[in-house]
């Protein structure tokens, strides 16, 4: 006997890009809630001490920019692909690549000029961060292979590879035996607004993000996205290339990871390090998908998830683990993806007919 | 049961969805004993009227009587409780699972506990009676797609059906592989089962059933025991309106030949060889018209015309130049228009506008880019003129597409294609599933570009419209050309008579 079934909408309720992503939040809270309080907190106050330390003080609020940087530019780069239905969850491992590589110039170029360094620390992970794009791209265009678990696999490829620089080769020989390279010279960090630790990669993302705007909206590459995204058959029809496409679309995701990287370790870290990264490439899905890939909402997203982050290491003083934060950013995800189904369809209640 | 009850009685059943009328006034009698073919064009309304009797669709009104007794399946669970069993197109097995637990998963009627071996002795059992050859222990993934199929018969035989539905059975099977399937089917029938045979292989049903319904535009237009009745009359049924009414408004003035197919040879999508051989010319200023039940290698010509299917042997040349197997754009190039069958996800793409489907094709244009980015204002200027030039009805042009009405939807289609100025139109189905006033319309439109001196190929399964429209018309079936005919020197006979895979005798390529 069934009570409610699903109906098809016939059109789409107004305003639903805010309306479902909003009651996801909100549902994945109080879901949140439910453990925060099991564990014998009181969830009121955790999200208050949360959201206060995030954006109630200076401090908080710089450092919840400082995580919203990598976050946006990561969320850009997988928005792109998303959009022509390729599932690129390798943000992560293309944003250590990136990193890797601005390190190499950082580490090879040290008396170099910050005019010529930093442009060329940028290019090489944008390089990087691309190939490693690239490279599960050939396989899924060319022979159709499942890009989920290829992009998924390279993350651990990468992430390993730096390990094995920085334990190895590159360690820092004056670093007490830490796995971090040695910290770079002036030339290869990132200037930063002020006193804080918010650096230039903050104007990168913002031009990152109107360029995917532009892109989109005015251009004709941003067209042939929108339709293989839509459809692959029309696509075929108009003479679009598939393969060129995917291709490219994935070397341009992976670069927007690779810069992400390279900010990171330029603009606050000033070395590569163990642990470079929290998970930004991780989270950068679950951003795209909350912002229904537009780049002006991916900034304002990766604000939000900045906040989660950082006010995220005051939980800890709560006796709370900080993975905490990763818990809900879960629930976020899985309510967004379970709300997106209301987009087409609706409840309807039929009662007891059985 | 014994030979010759009535098992399935179907009288006036109607079904419509919205805007369409699936079934209207069906009537189908199936008797233990025999098998009955069910034939008709694609969008018949087989498959809904199927899907009646197997309990997916309710219908709206009419009778369905099982075994005697009147139903209206609330789901495919009461159909399968009635003794009713489909083998679908698409199988539904596990291919990583053996034969036997395939077959277990489909009964319910096992307890908790699997006795694998109790099915694996049965299994043996049928194989034997029905001459089923399968061994029980190997993985599906295994098995040729005959074997699969006879695990999917196996499948209703162990669930108890004795009225067994098969959708297209042939199509994916070796001529062998056929003829084997219609002895185990004539054996189930020998033991009193009823057998529904979903088809549109006229030869098929002329060698192997009994009786024959003859669907068309979701009505049963004829039922009649096969031994009264032949490949020329089923065809005309299936796709032949009245013809009395046809006068040919207008000819062409063939002129310089656009596009030569010489020996072609393609595979469709299932790996058989859908075209064979296929020699064809196009000139310009004439409507040359490919007649032929659906599914006979239409599609596949349309698409190694333009680019998105290979072929495997022969040569296209388009305006004298070879254009073998190149790639969709330089097709495009060429100056070839196309107005595919799938207008809706090929043609147009539903959630874009109404201007950006007008890109589709001119994305490339100096006319509207500039360096990288489209000039918007030159686009929504030029579709605008084409939505007052070809009178398209739409809210506005900014709402994506898939709002606007078939007709209007083809229209626009239609508008975009004959505007790039092409020598050579390729429209397959133009107006299928459109009204009257959008009919008229879409065939003006060909014909208005005959007039221009273009070149169009019109695939259609309208006979009154090829007749009207083409000035030759070429006969494909089972993928070969049966012959070319001039629309003059022709009649519905001869072309009826080369559907069903005679060759012509009067006209050559």
């Amino acid at each position: 006997m069934r009570l409610i079934t699903l109906e098809k909408r016939m059109s789409p309720i107004p305003m639903a890009g805010m309306v479902i992503p909003v009651i996801s939040i909100a549902l994945a809270l109080l879901a949140g809630g439910v453990f925060l309080a099991l564990s014998g907190k009181n969830p009121l106050e955790i999200y208050f001490t949360l959201f206060q330390s995030a954006f109630g003080s200076s401090y908080g609020f710089s450092e919840t920019v400082v995580k919203a940087i990598p976050l946006a530019l990561c969320a850009l780069g997988v928005s792109l692909a998303f959009r022509v239905q390729l599932w690129n969850i390798g943000a992560e491992g293309q944003f250590y690549m990136g990193a890797m590589a601005a390190t190499w110039v950082a580490l090879t170029y040290p008396e170099g000029s910050r005019w010529v360094v930093l442009p060329a620390m940028f290019l090489a992970a944008a390089m990087a961060g691309g190939l490693w794009g690239l490279l599960p791209a050939i396989p899924r265009a060319f022979w159709k292979v499942n890009e989920t678990i290829t992009t998924l696999m390279l993350n651990y490829i990468a992430i390993f590879w730096v390990d094995f620089l920085i334990y190895g080769p590159w360690k820092d020989p004056n670093g007490y035996n830490f796995p971090l390279t040695a910290p770079f010279e002036l030339g290869a960090t990132l200037p930063s607004f002020g006193t804080s630790r918010v650096h230039y990669g903050l104007i990168l993302a913002l031009i990152a993000a109107l360029l995917v705007y532009i892109i989109l909206k005015y251009t004709v590459w941003g067209y042939q996205l929108k339709v293989v995204g839509e459809s692959q058959r029309a696509a075929k029809y108009a003479g679009m290339s598939i393969v060129k496409t995917i291709l490219l679309v994935m070397l341009i995701s992976g670069a927007l990871a690779g810069i992400a990287g390279m900010t990171e370790v330029a603009g606050i870290t000033q070395r590569l390090q163990q642990g470079l990264s929290p998970g930004y490439g991780y989270s950068a899905i679950i951003i795209a998908w909350l912002a229904r890939l537009n780049p002006w909402a991916i900034l304002l997203v990766s604000f939000l998830f900045g906040g989660l982050l950082s006010g995220g290491f005051s939980l800890q003083s709560m006796g709370l683990p900080a993975a905490s934060v990763y818990m809900l950013q879960g629930l976020i995800l899985f309510f967004i993806l379970g709300g997106e189904i209301f987009n087409s369809y609706r409840l309807k209640w039929i009662g007891g007919r059985s | 049961m014994g030979i010759n009850d009535i098992l399935v009685e179907m009288k006036g059943i109607t079904k419509a969805f919205p805007g369409v009328l699936a079934n209207d006034q069906v009537n189908l009698t199936v008797r233990a004993g025999e098998i009955h073919a069910l034939l008709g064009e694609n969008g018949a309304g087989k498959s809904t009227l199927m899907s009646i009797l197997t309990g997916l669709y309710r219908y709206d009104q009419g009778e369905l009587a099982v075994h005697g007794k009147k139903v209206n399946f609330n789901s495919p669970r009461d159909a399968i409780a009635e003794g009713i069993g489909m083998v679908h197109q698409h199988f539904k097995l596990v291919s990583t699972f053996t034969v036997t637990e395939n077959v277990a998963m489909g009964s319910d009627s096992w307890g908790a506990i699997l006795k694998l071996d109790q099915i694996e002795k049965k299994l043996a059992a049928f194989s034997m009676e029905y001459g089923l050859q399968i061994d029980p222990k190997a993985k599906v993934w295994q098995l040729s797609i005959g074997e699969q199929q006879r695990v999917e018969i196996v499948k209703l035989l162990f669930r108890g059906a004795d009225i067994l539905i098969l959708d297209e059975p042939t199509a994916v099977l070796t001529p062998q592989e056929a003829n084997d399937l219609y002895i185990v089917l004539r054996k189930m029938a020998d033991e009193g089962k009823g057998v529904i045979v979903i088809t549109h292989k006229m030869q098929e049903v002329i060698e192997h059933a009994d009786m024959v319904t003859v669907m068309r535009g979701g009505k049963s237009v004829a039922t009649v025991p096969k031994d009264y009745t032949d490949e020329t009359e089923l065809a005309r049924l299936m796709v032949g309106r009245e013809l009395d009414l046809v006068h040919k408004i207008e000819t062409g003035a063939p002129g310089e030949v656009i596009l030569q197919l010489q020996e072609i040879t393609a595979v469709s999508d299932r790996g058989h060889k859908a075209l064979k051989d296929v020699n064809l010319i196009v000139r310009a200023g004439e409507i040359m018209g490919i007649a032929g039940v659906a599914g006979n290698g239409q599609r596949e010509l349309a698409e190694v015309i333009t680019g998105l299917r290979p072929i495997s042997a022969g040569q296209i040349t388009i305006n004298k130049v070879d254009m073998t197997n190149r790639q969709p754009l330089d097709i495009i190039k060429a100056g070839v228009a196309h107005i595919p069958e799938d207008r809706h996800n090929t043609g147009l793409v539903p959630n874009l506008d109404a201007y950006e489907n007008i890109l589709l094709k001119h994305y490339l244009d100096k006319d509207f880019r500039k360096g990288p980015f489209i000039l918007w204002s030159a686009l929504s200027q030029y579709t605008q003129t084409l939505i007052n030039k070809f009178d398209i009805k739409l809210s506005v042009p900014e709402a994506p597409v898939k709002a606007m009405s078939g007709g209007n939807l083809q229209k626009l289609l239609l508008a975009r294609e004959i505007s790039m100025e092409p020598n050579l139109i390729i429209a397959v189905y133009p107006v299928r599933g459109l009204d009257i006033g959008a009919i008229q319309a879409v065939r003006g439109l060909l014909m208005e570009a005959r007039r221009e001196g273009k070149g169009v190929l019109l695939i259609s399964e309208e006979l009154d419209e090829l007749f009207l429209l083409a000035d030759r018309l070429a006969v494909l079936h089972e993928g070969e050309l049966m012959g070319v005919l001039e629309v003059e020197k022709t009649d519905i006979e001869e072309v009826g008579l080369m559907m069903a895979g005679k060759k012509g005798v009067k006209g050559c390529a």
